[in-house]
């Protein structure tokens, strides 16, 4: 079962109580990430201006934080076109299937819990042991970069369906872009797998209790290429080639109006948020931190969140500093630099950790396995770099 | 770390007060010299109108949206100096693309544009504006503030500015020369400054003004080298001593030097 593994349903008997639980944090879990995401919205508008020098919004309520309803309330009230030439039913179904995983994959994240050894997260509300996340499926993370390859499918859908020319276009690289990242993607969460020894959300988290954070756990290698890899997948600047407005208008999202545009637009925010959450999940420890006296779960919604905003901070600055990158430059970052850094990696720690289990010499193992990864590190630079220049010579040639 | 230096940068923008954008309503930038508004039809000294009902800037206007009919001014009581007067005189700002074309067309310098450019009508009536609203008032030579118009402190006081800020020809011999007729309220305006005291003056890049300073165009004019003096016939149309200097290879005239008239 794949809900299995929320001791909610451990004795077998789901009852009403259980269903109301089971209701209630659904609707906890969609307004707050409905919330998160309209200030989300704002706080990106207000850093990205600090940052270049501007104000942001400032009209809308106070310091423009109602912003975002006001363009919401705009946008519901525009008029809804569906291009001639577009495939209706597709056309229609592409917001939603960029929408909805980026809601499931928040619904497997921990919010907070009590992460103390043995507890494993769990706390008791109202006589029920539950975990303060929606659900936490034993598949975890593969749930995860399940959802994150299905909303390629709306981006190309939304390109495809959209009967136009420069959606098209965009859809294409949307579906390059995002199969390119998804290897480095999956190979730095390996790591993460092989050192937790945990696939759900919910024991990656408790196997970082309280400070071995696999930021560091891991080496600080899986979480950069995660975080530009997701960066990359989710099509956040500077790897929003996709959206490129000087080249393709607006990209896929070109002959959206009215409230399938919102969604779109809903869901970007929304990426943004879950992919940070992811990262905080995967290696900031969640929840984890040191907590002051009190109950356990409000300090864990604290440190989670603290850890998110911060995360949210440096996106912001990121979209504020980088130029968007070019689609080759976009594509040798991912097939000639992520994709092997997080692969030597991954033997890396596998080595060490294989050593580990048989007494081996550390002082060692980690030396012949780092000349082994530069070796092939090297071998690769030497390819590259004679594929570059038969490409020379041969339009020379020409 | 070249990728590195990049972050500092950005993240030392933040808090800073010094911002681009200036909350509009609330606050304006100085408008540009040269800008290009609505017009007025302006006065002599006297209060005489000085449009002559000749039509030309009606002939020239490419957008097609000026309407001026002439008539003869009574003896009695003339509206102009001339034998005629504009009669009527209408300006569609619905068309009007502020080309100051009519501007350059007027023999008499009746039409001269202000630099407001912040009016908005609810009905095409509004929009075309006619003699009586496009003239100055009588008494001060100000131009009349229409209630869709917003007018700041001061800004109605610059309305020909356009004209005086460009040399006959484009030539830069010209600059800082009087060579048009005293208004009704101002006298003989002061020509814009060179270019040397503009660049003295402006210690700041335009776009960090925060706050509206009506005067600053007032400043840079008031700060030219020469004196104003009357306009008389001849004045600043043929210029030999310029001629001969040009010949010798100076491109320039030394700002305060008499130059010659013919």
């Amino acid at each position: 079962m794949i809900l299995g593994a929320d001791p909610l349903y451990a004795d077998g008997h789901v009852g009403l109580v259980v269903v109301l639980f089971v209701v209630v944090k659904t609707i906890i879990t969609f307004a707050l990430l409905l919330v998160a995401v309209m200030l989300m919205i704002w706080f990106e508008r207000k850093i990205i201006g600090d940052l270049q020098n501007r104000i942001g919004p400032n009209r809308a309520g106070p310091f423009g934080l109602l912003q975002t309803l006001a363009d919401g309330v705009k946008l519901m009230i525009k008029e809804d076109i569906i291009p001639n030439r577009a495939d209706r039913l597709m056309y229609r179904l592409a917001p939603y299937l960029v929408l909805l995983p980026a809601f499931l994959t928040f619904a497997v994240v921990p919010l907070s819990g009590n992460f103390a050894a043995g507890t494993d997260g769990v706390v008791k509300i109202f006589g029920h042991h539950t975990r303060l996340q929606l659900v936490d499926p034993p598949i975890g993370m593969l749930f995860v970069l399940a959802m994150g390859s299905i909303a390629v499918y709306g981006v190309l859908l939304a390109g495809w369906a959209s009967g136009s020319k420069y959606p098209l276009l965009s859809g294409v690289r949307a579906s390059a872009q995002m199969v390119s990242y998804e290897a480095a993607l999956g190979l730095s969460v390996a790591t993460v797998f092989l050192v937790t020894g945990h696939l759900t959300t919910s024991g990656i988290v408790s196997a970082q209790y309280t400070w071995s954070w696999n930021l560091w756990v891991t080496g600080l290698v899986p979480f950069i290429v995660f975080f530009v890899a997701s960066l990359a997948e989710h099509a956040r600047p500077p790897f929003d080639i996709i959206e490129a407005e000087q080249e393709l208008t607006g990209g896929f999202n070109t002959e959206y109006s009215s409230f399938r545009f919102a969604i779109f637009y809903l869901a970007e925010f929304m990426n943004a948020i879950t992919l940070s959450a992811i990262v905080v999940t995967l290696f900031l420890g969640g929840p984890n931190g040191w907590y002051p006296p009190g109950p356990e779960w409000i300090w864990g919604l604290v440190w989670f969140f603290g850890k998110l905003i911060a995360l949210l901070y440096v996106l912001v600055w990121i979209r504020g500093t980088l130029p968007r990158l070019r689609y080759d430059q976009l594509m040798d970052l991912g097939w000639k630099l992520l994709i092997p850094l997080s692969l030597g990696w991954l033997l890396l720690l596998a080595a060490v950790r294989i050593g580990d289990d048989r007494n081996w010499n550390l002082f060692i193992v980690v030396p012949i396995v780092i000349a082994a990864m530069v070796v092939v590190g090297g071998l690769l630079a030497a390819a590259i770099r004679v594929g570059r220049s038969d490409r020379a010579l041969a339009e020379v040639f020409e | 770390m070249g990728y590195l230096k990049g972050f500092l940068v950005s993240f030392a923008q933040q808090g800073k007060r010094r911002r681009v954008t200036t909350s509009y309503p609330e606050e304006k930038r100085a408008k540009p010299v040269r800008l290009h508004g609505r017009h007025v039809l302006n006065r002599y000294e006297d209060g005489m109108e000085k449009c002559i009902g000749c039509e030309l800037c009606a002939g020239v206007c490419p957008a097609r949206c000026i309407y001026v009919r002439g008539k003869d001014n009574d003896p009695d009581a003339p509206n102009s100096p001339g034998e005629r007067f504009g009669f009527v005189y209408e300006i569609n700002y619905l068309r009007c693309i502020h080309c100051d074309m009519c501007v350059e067309a007027c023999p008499t310098e009746a039409i001269t544009e202000s630099k407001l450019f912040e009016f908005s009508f609810t009905n095409r009536t509004d929009a075309i504006y006619t003699r009586n609203e496009l003239l100055v008032d009588e008494e001060t030579g100000r131009p009349q503030q229409l209630p869709w118009e917003d007018w700041r402190d001061g800004e109605d006081l610059v309305t020909s500015q356009w004209m005086r800020a460009t040399s006959p020809g484009g030539d830069a011999d010209y600059e800082g020369r009087v060579a048009w007729q005293a208004e009704r309220g101002y006298g003989v305006r002061a020509p814009e400054a060179d270019q040397d005291t503009k660049d003295a003056l402006e210690t700041e890049p335009a776009f960090v003004h925060t706050e509206v300073r009506p005067d600053k165009a007032q400043e840079i004019f008031a700060a030219s080298s020469r004196e104003p003096r009357p306009w008389t016939p001849g004045d600043a149309v043929v210029d030999t001593d310029a001629d001969r200097r040009r010949a010798e290879g100076d491109r320039r005239i030394a700002p305060g030097e008499q130059v010659v008239d013919e």
